[in-house]
């Protein structure tokens, strides 16, 4: 009798939760930013900008970001090591990442009307070159009709710049994109630039193209100078292992070299060295005609004569002409020799010298 | 009875699209196979604003061709569009069989008279759904066609698909875009076959999801799942460009019909209804 009343009680005692289905955190992809919340984040970071100007004594209409910075320094000392962990304070569009925002109405309608393909820009880009593409080809069949075709070519100059790269379109889209997909992409703009009267869409496409730095670091050549006699002379500076040589090359001269103050005989006993020396004039067969005084500090022998080398034939650059440049370009004499010694390294003797092998 | 049946099947389900529902519409067979009597539209005077929509939706559904899109092709025009050329006899599907004419050097002739039946339904259809604010995705995997699809689809307001279709887009859709997407209400097919010359995947997509479509197939296609098949030609440019033509037309029509009926029964609409 008395059991069934005390399960009764304890089954009433025991405690059942509400909560029905546990939010799914993970699945809701990162958290997204609001237009309104991104406008909010501006509106006070530019309050919080003329207080940091106040506060530091400055002008508020002045105050630029790297004054920011240097103020959020002082202000906020940190010792962390990771620079991207010190307290910061820049536009909330630098910091907060560039987002879609909803792609729809209140009638839940998409706005795009590529929207379901799943990449809209991306696909609304290559239908907008596409469309480019058609208009170009009936502007040209316009004119074969009129028979101006031939006088009316204009292409687009494409030297000296290249495409955008996938990294720099996924941002200009503000879409991922797959490897295949830039490589359509390019290859469509490949299409449309072979076209005779590209010209038409000059603008568009220089978008996606994007300037080349300056190709090659060309060498700058100077000008001789003169000396007090009239005697022209010029300088050149060297590098070989651990050796630094400068070396001043005069005209009018019977071939005498001195190195820091001695005669390369003295200074250069063997004649490897003094043949290096020698390299440079005598591939120009002008041996009798410079004179030369150079100065050379650290490394060894042949360092020092590989260090003066380099520079006596860039200081002949200007004397000489621009084939001459290029020949003594490719015979090598103007290439810095990038070798320097290697580092030896733990459980070996040396660089590559292994310890002596022991079968057991 | 049969009609006052579907209008209580119709009405709930556009009713619910306001809320954030599921995007899993039911099947709404607003076909015009129903013949209903011809009704003149009554002046409706009443202020009560679900019977005015309510007016709005079942006032179409009581005429067998409210939008009176018969007029919009003829046979002669088919003909000219060289719409009943099918492909060779070795690619005969065997589903085609009751649309073809005949069969004329190993090449077969698509019946017109059938493919202009099925036309008048197919676009009578895209009308009522477009009356309704549905949404209609346009559908072509024919690379010589795609971009005239996408102009079609943009010059309507509706929307295209003539790319690489991703596996999951209608039936993995809340992954995909998030919770909140409305999927699409039609799907038009301007060609059933993808790249490859296999059925497109979205047709059967469209099956699983209950997404009523409308394609053109040709006599290499298999018509079973698509709810309007229309027998026609999918390869000639013109043919292509008509069917474009006739599919924007309707749908531009159906939406200036909705805005005059609007303003017929002096309503301001700006929620959710269809």
């Amino acid at each position: 009798m008395g059991c069934p009343c005390v399960v009764l009680n304890t089954l009433r005692l025991i405690y059942t939760t509400t909560a029905v289905q546990k939010r799914n955190v993970a699945a809701l992809g990162p958290e997204k930013y609001t237009e309104a919340f991104i406008k909010n984040q501006i509106e006070e970071f530019n309050l919080g900008k003329r207080h940091l100007a106040n506060m530091m004594g400055e002008d508020p209409e002045t105050f630029t970001q790297e004054d920011i910075d240097k103020a959020i320094v002082y202000l906020f000392p940190s010792g962390l090591f990771e620079k991207r962990a010190r307290p910061v304070m820049k536009h909330p569009t630098e910091i907060f990442p560039k987002q879609r925002a909803i792609q729809w109405g209140e009638d839940h309608r998409p706005f795009h009307f590529l929207f379901y393909t799943g990449k809209q820009s991306f696909y609304s880009l290559m239908h907008e070159i596409y469309g480019k593409l058609l208009d170009i080809q009936k502007y040209q069949d316009h004119l074969r009709a009129q028979g101006l075709l031939a006088e009316n070519r204009k292409q687009i100059n494409l030297i000296g710049s290249r495409w955008l790269i996938k990294e720099e379109l996924e941002d200009m889209l503000v879409e991922k994109l797959t490897d295949h997909d830039y490589s359509t992409c390019i290859q469509l703009l490949e299409r449309l630039v072979t076209l005779p009267c590209c010209g038409i869409e000059e603008e568009y496409v220089l978008k996606f193209r994007k300037e080349l730095a300056i190709q090659l670091k060309k060498m700058v050549i100077e000008s001789l100078q003169y000396d007090e006699q009239g005697v022209a002379f010029s300088t050149g500076e060297g590098k070989r292992k651990t050796s630094q040589a400068t070396a001043v090359v005069y005209d009018n001269g019977s071939g005498k070299i001195t190195v820091n103050g001695v005669d390369y005989l003295c200074y250069f006993p063997v004649m490897q060295d003094r043949e290096q020396l020698m390299f440079p004039f005598q591939f120009l067969d002008r041996l009798g005609i410079h004179d030369m005084v150079c100065t050379v500090s650290g490394g060894g022998r042949s360092s020092q004569a590989g260090a003066i080398r380099l520079a006596s034939a860039r200081a002949l650059c200007s004397f000489i002409t621009e084939n001459e440049v290029e020949f003594l370009r490719q015979a090598g004499l103007l290439t810095p020799d990038p070798r320097i010694r290697e580092r030896k390294k733990p459980g070996q003797e040396g660089a590559r010298r292994k310890f002596t092998w022991k079968k057991r | 009875m049969a009609a006052a049946r579907l209008l209580q099947a119709g009405v709930p389900r556009f009713r619910c699209l306001g809320s954030l529902g599921k995007a899993a519409p039911s099947t709404s067979q607003l076909s015009s196979r129903l013949f209903g009597t011809l009704l003149a539209p009554e002046a409706n005077q009443q202020v009560d604003p679900t019977v005015i929509r309510r007016k709005l939706i079942t006032e179409p559904l009581r005429h067998p061709d409210f939008f009176n899109v018969k007029e919009l092709f003829s046979l002669k025009e088919l003909f000219d569009a060289r719409v009943h050329l099918g492909h060779k006899k070795g690619c005969r599907h065997r589903f085609m069989e009751p649309y073809i004419f005949g069969c004329r050097l190993d090449q077969d002739i698509i019946d017109l008279d059938q493919t202009m039946k099925h036309l008048q339904l197919a676009l009578n259809f895209t009308a009522h759904v477009a009356y309704r604010k549905g949404i209609i995705l346009f559908i072509n995997r024919n690379r010589q066609f795609g971009h005239l699809v996408e102009v079609t689809a943009r010059d309507c307001g509706e929307y295209a698909h003539t790319r690489y279709w991703q596996g999951g887009l209608l039936t993995n859709a809340h992954v995909q875009y998030g919770s909140g997407i409305r999927l699409p209400d039609l799907l038009i097919f301007i060609s059933t076959l993808n790249n490859v010359f296999e059925p497109h995947v979205a047709i059967r997509d469209a099956a699983k999801m209950n997404i009523p479509t409308v394609g053109v197939v040709d006599t290499n296609c298999n018509p079973s799942i698509i709810t309007y098949p229309v027998p026609g030609n999918d390869d000639s440019p013109l043919a292509v460009e008509l069917y474009c033509k006739l599919f924007k037309m309707t749908i531009t029509r159906a939406k200036n019909k909705r805005k005059q009926m609007e303003a017929l029964y002096g309503l301001q609409n700006k929620a959710d209804s269809s």
